[in-house]
């Protein structure tokens, strides 16, 4: 699985990482968290940061900052 | 009744002497903390859920190819409702350039966002009453308008960084779809996010209305910075440019300004150029915008917020 955290840096789009980093490794799968932060790439999923691409699918955008839980759920509903 | 039940905590509850200063500050504490705490929930929910129907992927759509003028006036009205934070601020120029939005439009939008939105509109309200919230709103509207119209007018796109030209995603962005019960849930979060963040500055702003009302005296500023003395409202301006902050961190500067004798008109001057205008602003800005155009942006913000304050303070 592949999963992409988009943003330019700011604080939301860390903690957004932090977030789904913690969900792969809670969720025990196997897949590749990237940090993408060229404005080219963001550009082609949204234009609200942070974003969350799964599998080149964009699965949110913007703030409030989704939890646990449904980073937990985005990625389940991936994996099947 | 919720002026009662701050009454009944303090000289039920903690038994406070009646009438005395510190029980009437801590009523009035009590009052207004409950008060702003209901407006900002309830209003900041009703307006997320509106916002929900306008992500940045939609205005930009509708701004796309508008007219000046009548383009200028939508996205200030659009900044008031769309979901923005300073960080997206480059996507989101991107995106609207691409999109065709023209740049007076797209500034427009950029300006009239941070300055006008729910959580100063409640601010304002609870702490000042109707009649400084609508001119407020009203003024932050017409900065935002008239300062996108000049730029536009200018003609200044050959000082925007080449690279934002280069983007051709063809603006098909897909909409997250969301079924009103989502919206709800968005709403519920998006009030919850923006709570925890402005709870703080609420407080410290009450609490300077309840305490330092009546110990300090009014008129401390005024002589220094009263209506009556002609660099208050650009000097306000000037203090207020570099500083950064939202506009629920400004309020309690705001708040203690006004208590210690500041006029109007140059307060919300001050707010504006806090919450417009600022040095990380303008540094994230700098990646799409080159130095003469950040410039002129600035320059026409400051004469504009200058020009609101005097026409305040004129009014008011």
């Amino acid at each position: 699985m592949e999963i992409k955290v988009l943003g330019p840096g700011c604080p939301n789009c860390q903690m957004l990482e932090e977030t789904v980093k913690k969900a792969v490794k809670e969720l025990g799968i196997d897949a590749k968290v990237e940090k993408i932060t060229d404005m080219f790439e963001i550009m082609k999923h949204t234009m609200s940061t942070p974003g969350l691409v799964i599998n080149g699918k964009l699965k949110h955008a913007g703030r409030p900052l989704p939890n646990l839980e449904k980073v937990k759920e985005m990625i389940r509903q991936e994996t099947v | 009744m919720l002026r009662n039940f701050a009454e009944y905590l303090v000289y039920d509850v903690i038994h406070l002497e009646y009438s005395s200063r510190l029980a009437d500050a801590l009523v009035f504490f009590i009052y207004d903390t409950i008060k702003i705490f209901l407006l900002l929930s309830v209003i900041i929910f009703v307006v997320s859920i509106i916002r929900s129907y306008f992500p940045p992927e939609k205005t930009k759509r509708i701004l796309s190819h508008k007219k000046e003028f009548i383009g200028n006036i939508l996205a200030a009205l659009l900044g008031i409702v769309t979901p923005f934070c300073s960080c997206s601020a480059v996507p989101l120029f991107i995106g609207f350039v691409e999109a065709g939005v023209p740049l007076g439009v797209t500034f427009s939008f950029l300006i009239s966002s941070p300055m006008v939105n729910e959580v100063a509109v409640v601010l304002l309200f609870g702490l000042f009453g109707w009649k400084v919230t609508a001119i407020y709103i009203g003024a932050g509207l017409c900065v935002a308008i008239l300062g996108g119209f000049i730029i536009g007018r200018l003609k200044l796109e050959k000082w925007v960084e080449e690279y934002v030209y280069k983007f051709h995603n063809g603006s098909q962005y897909e909409i997250l779809k969301q079924s009103f019960r989502e919206r709800l849930q968005y709403a519920k979060d998006n009030t919850i996010d923006i709570l925890k963040r402005v709870w703080l500055y609420i407080l410290i702003a009450i609490g300077i209305g309840g305490f330092i009302h009546g110990y300090v005296p009014e008129d401390f500023l005024v002589h220094y910075a009263g209506k009556g003395n002609f660099f208050a409202v650009p000097v306000a301006v000037l203090i207020g440019v570099p500083l950064y902050s939202n506009a629920a961190g400004v309020i309690p500067i705001v708040y203690a300004l006004m208590e210690k004798g500041l006029s109007m008109g140059t307060v919300l001057a001050f707010m504006m150029a806090v919450t417009a205008l600022s040095l990380p602003e303008m540094i994230i800005l700098r990646k799409v915008l080159k130095i003469p155009l950040l410039c002129v942006f600035a320059g026409i913000m400051t004469v504009t917020i200058i020009a609101v304050g005097y026409l305040f303070n004129a009014i008011l």
